[in-house]
């Protein structure tokens, strides 16, 4: 089964190390949500697991293969990114955007065919993204945005998407119907989606296992239950909240209250 | 290749996505090729000496394999065609087109709707080079003139380039600080001689604005290579231009070697720059508005954008030539003066008709 392993890695930037020794695993048709504070070097993990930047020490394994000896095409074969606030070029239409995701597919002197075109479309169907495709960039809303660079990634038929952030910028119904379509979209295809998430409910609610990061470190991780809990979030984040199991389904739900009320319970 | 999508756009089987646009910009791109060959022989017959259209026609068919026509017009006619025009109108049209095609690639790379073939020290340099062999006692013949644009150009990119790199990665932004700076560095240096150069000055001010006069058949042979190969280089760079309209960041995490590409794209529109202005002169405007008004009517996919630049620029140039060489014959404006005379009116009604987003 294709997996992704990360063994003992340390990334970072010219002198500066923002995670260290981080060791995880992740298997098909499973979300796994990386959460954690500001700065704790949720970015800096997916920028490491598509070679942006690379690692000081450590390994990156996908289905076995240190993914140093891949080239950027090979690697963009298997790994898409959904990325926090993406410049999309304005005057392209939703459709030559989407096209854009079949490049790793593509030598320089081959132009998109039949197969590509099939396979963009099936991707704007699965993201309901097809009824705008002839519209400009420019022209669409966040979310439909959002859509989009979702069935970029898809386009490029990969093994695993990455989501930076990917409800960062969004109202609540479209976190929702974002989450809900990474959630469909990693069973029905077998993906293996990894997610970086501020709000821990909605991590709660659509992570199969949590990575909870502080100060580039793995502070605990496992499924919600055993991530989420009020002492954690002190210790981790150095907030106050009260976490109860939700009302519906039982995993773990974080409320937040004012420090006006903070000493009443 | 190209010819399978436009076998699949022309017979679009699965019409369900392929778009409209794609069948009309390859129809426009044809247009535009044939549009260009039509100019080319109808401004052959323009200028101080008239030729009639059907003479034109004659004198052109008997250059034909197999046609023999009897030349029942005067010997200086084929000169005025073969030796004069002909080579005048090539040159402009393919310094139109290395002009439009490298803003394009410039506008592209720099993600910036001011980027011109200029930006990064190509024209300063070449107008150094250009003063400088002007200042030399030896006269245009010796080809010093544009040898000494085309390095100066080479050289000031090269210097820009070295000083913005940054180990393996070049910064966009820290590339045009130093082409600014270095270009203002070397604007100094050429107003300098062109103050102190005395009765070489109408000259010096001539060949800065730009111009086409006495060009002869082996400028357009020395000039074609270049400007051929880096067009070429750049037509297959389309996809990957496309793709870092994203930003680097997403490019490279689609399979795009940026900083790979980056540099070939440079290096071919800096190269087929300098081809262009080494004999006529840092001609203005092409470079930034024909890729803008192409961009403005047919959008901004490069895979249709570049070629439909070459061949606009092309055409424009030559269009512009001909009104130099006629308007006031038989004295020459010089071209540059002419495509801001032309050009500028129609940019500003194509941004009128638009309104809208314009990169």
């Amino acid at each position: 089964m294709f997996n992704l392993r990360l063994d003992n890695i340390s990334l970072g930037y010219s002198k500066r190390t923002v995670l260290h020794n981080i060791s995880l695993e992740a298997k098909p048709g499973e979300i796994l949500g990386i959460i954690g504070p500001n700065g704790s070097g949720k970015s800096t993990l997916i920028k490491g697991i598509t070679r942006l930047i690379q690692p000081i020490s450590g390994q990156i394994f996908l289905d076995g293969k240190d993914i140093a000896s891949m080239n950027r095409q090979a690697l963009a074969q298997l790994v898409a990114v959904v990325p926090q606030n993406p410049t999309l070029p304005e005057l392209f239409t939703a459709l030559e955007v989407v096209l854009m995701g079949r490049t790793p597919h593509l030598g320089l002197l081959r132009y998109e065919g039949e197969k590509d075109l099939a396979t963009v479309q099936k991707a704007m169907e699965a993201t309901q993204t097809l009824a705008f495709a002839e519209r400009r960039v420019g022209e669409l809303s966040g979310g439909e945005r959002q859509r989009l660079t979702i069935a970029r990634a898809l386009a490029q038929e990969p093994k695993i998407i990455l989501m930076d952030e990917p409800t960062a910028n969004l109202d609540i119904n479209y976190q929702i119907e974002t989450l809900d379509l990474a959630r469909q979209l990693c069973r029905e295809q077998e993906l293996i989606v990894v997610v970086t998430l501020h709000d821990l409910n909605l991590a709660s609610q659509y992570c199969d296992r949590l990575v909870m990061l502080s100060d580039g470190r793995v502070y605990c991780h496992g499924i919600p239950k055993a991530v989420i809990n009020a002492q954690t979030i002190k210790e981790v984040y150095g907030a106050e909240v009260y976490v109860y199991p939700h009302p519906v389904n039982d995993l773990p739900a974080t409320l937040i209250v004012s420090d006006k009320d903070r000493k009443v319970f | 290749m190209a010819l399978e999508l436009l076998k699949n756009v022309i017979l679009s089987k699965t019409a369900t996505i392929y778009p409209i646009r794609w069948r009309s910009r390859i129809y426009a791109i044809a247009g535009l090729a044939l549009l260009l060959g039509i100019i080319v022989i109808v401004t052959l017959a323009v200028g101080s000496t008239h030729i009639p259209f059907d003479t034109l026609c004659r004198v052109l068919l008997a250059k034909l394999p197999f046609i023999h026509a009897e030349p029942t017009w005067a010997s200086n006619i084929e000169t005025i065609i073969f030796d004069i025009r002909l080579p005048r109108l090539l040159l402009a049209g393919l310094v139109g087109a290395a002009l439009a095609v490298a803003g394009t690639t410039y506008q592209g790379l720099f993600r910036n709707p001011l980027a011109d073939p200029y930006l990064i020290g190509v024209a300063q340099g070449a107008a150094l080079g250009a003063v400088i062999g002007f200042m030399l006692p030896i006269s245009w013949q010796v080809g010093s003139i544009p040898l000494l644009a085309f390095i100066g150009a080479i050289l000031a990119v090269a210097i820009v380039y070295s000083i913005a790199r940054v180990g393996k990665t070049l910064p966009m932004t820290t590339l045009i600080l130093a082409g600014v700076a270095l270009g203002a560095f070397l604007t100094a240096i050429t107003s300098y001689l062109i103050i102190a150069s005395g009765d070489k000055l109408h000259g010096i001010i001539s060949w800065l604005l730009g111009t086409f006069s006495l060009t002869s058949w082996w400028q357009v042979a020395m000039v074609t290579p270049y400007i051929f190969v880096g067009t070429i280089i750049i037509w297959l760079h389309a996809r990957p231009l496309n793709v870092m309209q994203l930003d680097e960041e997403q490019a490279q995490q689609l399979g795009i070697n940026v900083e790979q590409v980056k540099m070939i794209l440079l290096g071919a529109a800096t190269m087929i720059t300098a081809a262009a202005v080494c004999f006529c002169g840092i001609i203005g405007f092409v470079g930034i508005i024909v890729p803008h008004a192409v961009r403005l009517i047919w959008g901004p996919d490069h895979r249709f954008l570049l070629p439909l630049a070459t061949f606009a620029g092309a055409i424009f140039l030559i269009l512009s030539d001909t009104v130099a060489r006629t308007l006031l014959a038989p004295t020459e404006i010089p071209v540059g003066v002419i495509t801001a005379f032309l050009g500028a009116p129609f940019f500003l009604y194509l941004l009128r008709q638009k309104k809208r987003a314009i990169f």
